[in-house]
Parts: structure tokens; sequence; C-alpha cells
């Protein structure tokens, strides 16, 4: 990153710090929905089919929820600063869209990694632990699997108005949480299906390295690399649309 | 190659229509104006006379169905990455969850050659809410603000589009001083405004727009001369206004409570026969033709005049 976006990166992640609201509603909910879900069934070695314990599972399903979350917020940061005209603003200075684009996704990560470890210390109160490795792999793959949430963060930020864009994300996340198996998994019938064409599926998948082995399969990757570029084009055609419109 | 040794600014045939609810807009129409090194030039004219379009095209923010932009010899885009361009736009507000220094820093650290954040507090006058947080600012403060952020990164041109909408009589006042200041360091400054009276004040040379056209381009002292008319003012209660315009010289009168305006095409012949008919008339003003008259008149008038600046 080039010293310009650099700096305009930093100053992004201290308003996002300061938005006290914001920051401690992202990353309070989950901890405080993860001991209401877990904390009873802190002792289920095996949830449904899946093998996975409770805790383990429920930790990936709210990290899934609370990181989905974060990569949406950029789209409500973005709606905000174009509903005051913030984006002419910046126009008329040399920052690439690319270098704010960048910012927005570094600083959405940073806050979705935040959460993460976060959670992390959640699960090891109630008993999750796993080898340094599966640690390792299983964080990767969660960042991975947010690649195309942050795609849909961009796309929405520039399609939704600022009013709109918080219930969008809420019942957005909400619905793909749902179907994604945050809150119990989802292993048979016609959800099942269509729960596994949605990224938020694969998110919770991650889960499955305690077992051992990918978590994801040909199956996993494909849909989770046609999402991103899915999203990743309208993103594209929704940022070039707002700016024609000055 | 032709070596431009100080090319300025080149408004070339500038067209842009837009798709209207009863047809197309042409919001501007084949403008052409050349803005050289040093010149404070005051783009006027109402609301919607494409003063906007104009400047968004200027800064690359639009881009034009027909003609080109030329800024020291690069186009928009380009004269924007070196920082020569700065910009105050009509309407915007600050993101918030910083300081004004912060926002400042913020802001000079996408140019290659920025001011020192505290010489553009000093200049624009925010060194005392420097590190209030920009929600906590009132609208004055934030558009100060706002012109502290064109001046960030030292621009050669700064370009101001209605900069003094929200500012009171004070805040005005410290504004225009810091413009004369920064006029006399060399900058080429232009300004939109629909306030005649400050473009009357500040400005070397007004272009005159209405309807999405060039009306008159020239410097402020001929564009008034041009029309050629002038104002006589009195206290004068208790005479009708179609009365005072029967007067030889008058071309129009207008009465504010216990004034009255008389718009004279002979103000001496006007200025006889009034103290002679009305010898109340007390407080006489006689003025030269405004920014404002000039505009009007030549408004009115089915073709654009242009004088040779």
């Amino acid at each position: 990153m080039s010293g310009a976006g650099l700096t305009y990166t930093r100053f992004e992640l201290l308003r996002i710090v300061r938005n006290r609201r914001f920051f401690i509603l992202a990353l309070v909910f989950p901890v405080v929905l993860y001991f209401l879900i877990a904390g009873p069934n802190h002792d289920v070695k095996s949830l449904g089919d899946t093998g996975i314990s409770a805790p383990l599972y429920y930790m990936v399903g709210l990290i899934s929820f609370g990181t989905m979350s974060a990569m949406l917020s950029s789209g409500a940061r973005i709606a905000t600063e174009r509903s005051v005209g913030w984006n002419r603003q910046l126009r008329i200075t040399p920052l690439s869209a690319r270098a704010y684009f960048r910012a927005k996704v570094v600083t959405a990560y940073l806050v979705a990694g935040l959460t993460i470890v976060v959670l992390y210390v959640c699960g090891a109160t109630l008993g999750v632990s796993l080898p340094a490795g599966r640690w390792l792999a299983m964080t990767g793959l969660l960042l991975i699997g947010l690649i195309p949430f942050a795609a849909l963060g961009i796309a929405m930020g520039h399609v939704l108005t600022a009013d709109s864009v918080g219930p969008a994300i809420g019942g957005g996340v909400g619905l793909l949480a749902f179907l994604g198996g945050t809150w119990f998994p989802i292993t048979s019938g016609v959800l099942h299906a269509i729960a596994q064409a949605l990224p938020s599926y694969w998110l919770v998948q991650a889960s499955h390295i305690a077992l051992g082995g990918s978590a994801w399969g040909v199956t996993g990757w494909l849909v989770m690399a046609g999402w991103t570029v899915v999203l990743g084009t309208l993103a594209v055609l929704a940022f070039r649309r707002d700016t024609k419109r000055v | 190659m032709e070596a431009h040794t100080a090319a300025g600014i080149e408004l070339s045939g500038l067209t842009k229509t837009f798709r209207g609810p009863n047809g197309p807009i042409h919001a501007v129409h084949s403008v052409d104006v050349e803005i050289r090194h040093g010149e404070t030039v005051a783009l006027l004219g109402p609301n919607g006379a494409g003063k906007s379009t104009t400047i968004d095209m200027l800064l690359g923010l639009l881009p034009p169905d027909d003609g080109t932009v030329s800024v020291f010899g690069r186009t928009p885009r380009e004269a924007i990455a070196a920082g020569a361009v700065g910009a105050m736009l009509q309407t915007g507000e600050l993101i918030r969850d910083l300081s004004v220094r912060e926002l400042l820093e913020m802001m000079a650290s996408l140019f290659p050659s920025p001011l020192v954040v505290d010489d553009v507090l000093e200049l624009t006058g925010i060194a005392d809410v420097a590190d209030q947080r920009t929600q906590k600012l009132s609208g004055g403060q934030t558009q100060r603000v706002r012109f502290a952020i064109a001046l960030a990164s030292d621009p050669e041109l700064l370009v101001l589009d209605e900069p003094t909408v929200a500012m009171d009589v004070e805040g005005r006042r410290g504004f225009w001083q810091s413009m004369r200041e920064l006029a006399s360091r060399g900058k080429t400054i232009l300004f939109a405004t629909h306030y005649m009276d400050e473009a009357d004040a500040n400005a070397d040379r007004a272009v005159l727009m209405a309807h999405g056209r060039i009306v008159a381009d020239g410097p402020t002292t001929e564009i008034k001369g041009m029309v050629g008319s002038r104002t006589i003012r009195a206290t004068l209660p208790g005479v009708e206004v179609a009365a005072l315009e029967a007067l030889p010289g008058v071309a129009g009168a207008d009465r504010r409570g216990e004034a009255v305006s008389l718009n004279c095409s002979d103000s001496d012949a006007a200025i006889r026969a009034l103290v002679q008919h009305y010898p109340d008339a007390r407080d006489i003003e006689i003025s030269g033709a405004g920014l404002e008259q000039a505009f009007l008149q030549l408004t009115s008038e089915p073709e654009g005049v242009a004088v040779a600046g």
C-alpha cells in the first residue's frame, strides 16, 4: 500500500474504533449469544450428526455471524459517506477508488479478525481445544471465506441508502446465518441444498477442520469462488453506476 | 510541441445535457472560458444557470458531452493528482469521529506536497477548534474546515462553489480576507456565487452565466460600464412609484418602506428633476450600476455579449 493509502487506512481504523456504539455491539453481541447458546450445551460432544462438539460448532457459527456483520459494516460506512457527499470530496483528491476500497476492506478484516480472536478465547473457556496447526488452518479458511462478503459489503454500500443499509445488513446477516447453520446444523432436505449454495454455509463449515482434513471439498471452493466473482462484479458495477450519478 | 509558458485554465466548447421529465435540459451549452494564472474570477448567475455543472466538469467529476477542459495544460485528473487543484464543493458534510486536525492530516497525506496543517489552520481561522471532533462544529466552522481541506494540498488553482452560503457576517469577512491573501500569493481563484455584491468586491473579472450560456465575460468594471446605468437612492415617503418612473432619465423605480430606488438611464437629468419636483427627498445617494443590475439587463437581452478581457 502506498504511503497515502496507509495513512487513510490508519485514520479509517481510528474512526471505527471511536464509533463506540458500533465497536461494542460488534464484539459484545456475538460473545453474549455464544455463552447463551453454547453455555448450556457445553458438554454436548457431537451436535446433530456432525461429530463436532457444541462449543466448537457454536464458536465457529458465531464467528461466522460476527465476521459477516463486520465485513458488511463497511457497506454501512460507504453508504453513510455517500449520503454526506464525502465520496465526491475524495474524487477531487489523488486517492484512487482502489485505495479507498482497500482501506474499507482492510479495516473490515481487522474488525473481523478481532471478532475471531475474542470468540476463540470464549470457546477456550468452554473447553474448545485443538492442535495449533488446526487453529491456524481454521483461521485461514475463515479469512478466505470472508472474501465474498467483502465484495458484498462494497456492493451494498453503493446501492443502498444510509437509512436502509442498517436493516438490510441486519436482516441479511440473520437470514444468511440461519441458512448457514449458525444456530443449528442443517443436514438434510431442501434447506440443506439451498444452504450449500450460499457462502455463509461454507464459513460455518470451517468448524469441520476440527475433524481433520479439509472442510470445504471441491463443492465448497467452487461455491465460494463463484460468489466472489459474482459479488465482485456487482460491486464494480454498483460503484461505476454511482460514480456516473455524481 | 507548443510550449505553454504559463498555461492557465481552458474550458473549450463545454457542453452538458441532462435528460429531464419534459425533454433534454441543456445545463451547459458551448461554454468557452480562459483563466490566466493569478486571476480571481467570479462565475456568476442565478441558481440553475449551469455554474455547478461547469465546475463539476472543470474538476473532472462529470464528463462533458462535448468540449474539453485543460487545467495548467493537463486533464483535471492529472492536475488533481499533482495537487494543483483544491476545491470547495457546494454541498457536502464532513465525516465524523476525527478531530479537525486529524481530518486535515488525513487529507494532506493524500497529496504530493501539502501545506503544514498548522499553517492551514491559521490561514482559515480554525486553529481554536483544531482538537474538536468534526461532528461538534457549527455550520460556519464546518464551512471553514471544508475551505481548509481545499487549501491542504497547496493548490495553484482554488475552485469554490458558493463558498459563503452557510457563513455569518464575521465568517464571510474572514473568508474574503483569506482569499485576498491567497490571491496576493499568486493563486488562481475561481468562485461561483449568486451573491453579486461579493463578486463585485472580490473578483477582477466576472463571467456571467444564464440558462447554461455565458452572457458576459470581462473585468467587472467593464461589465458594469456596459450597462451604463446608475442608481439614485433617497428617503422619500408618500410619492407613488409611477410618478417617479415618469421623471426624465428614469428607467424604473422601486420603493422599500420610506426609501426609493431609481434605476436611471440618465442620472444627471433624473437627479435634477427629482430635487426640483420633490424637494423633500433626503439622504440622496447616486451610485454606479452594480453587477446585479448589469446581470439583469444583460440576461434580458436576447443574445449574450462578450467583453474582450
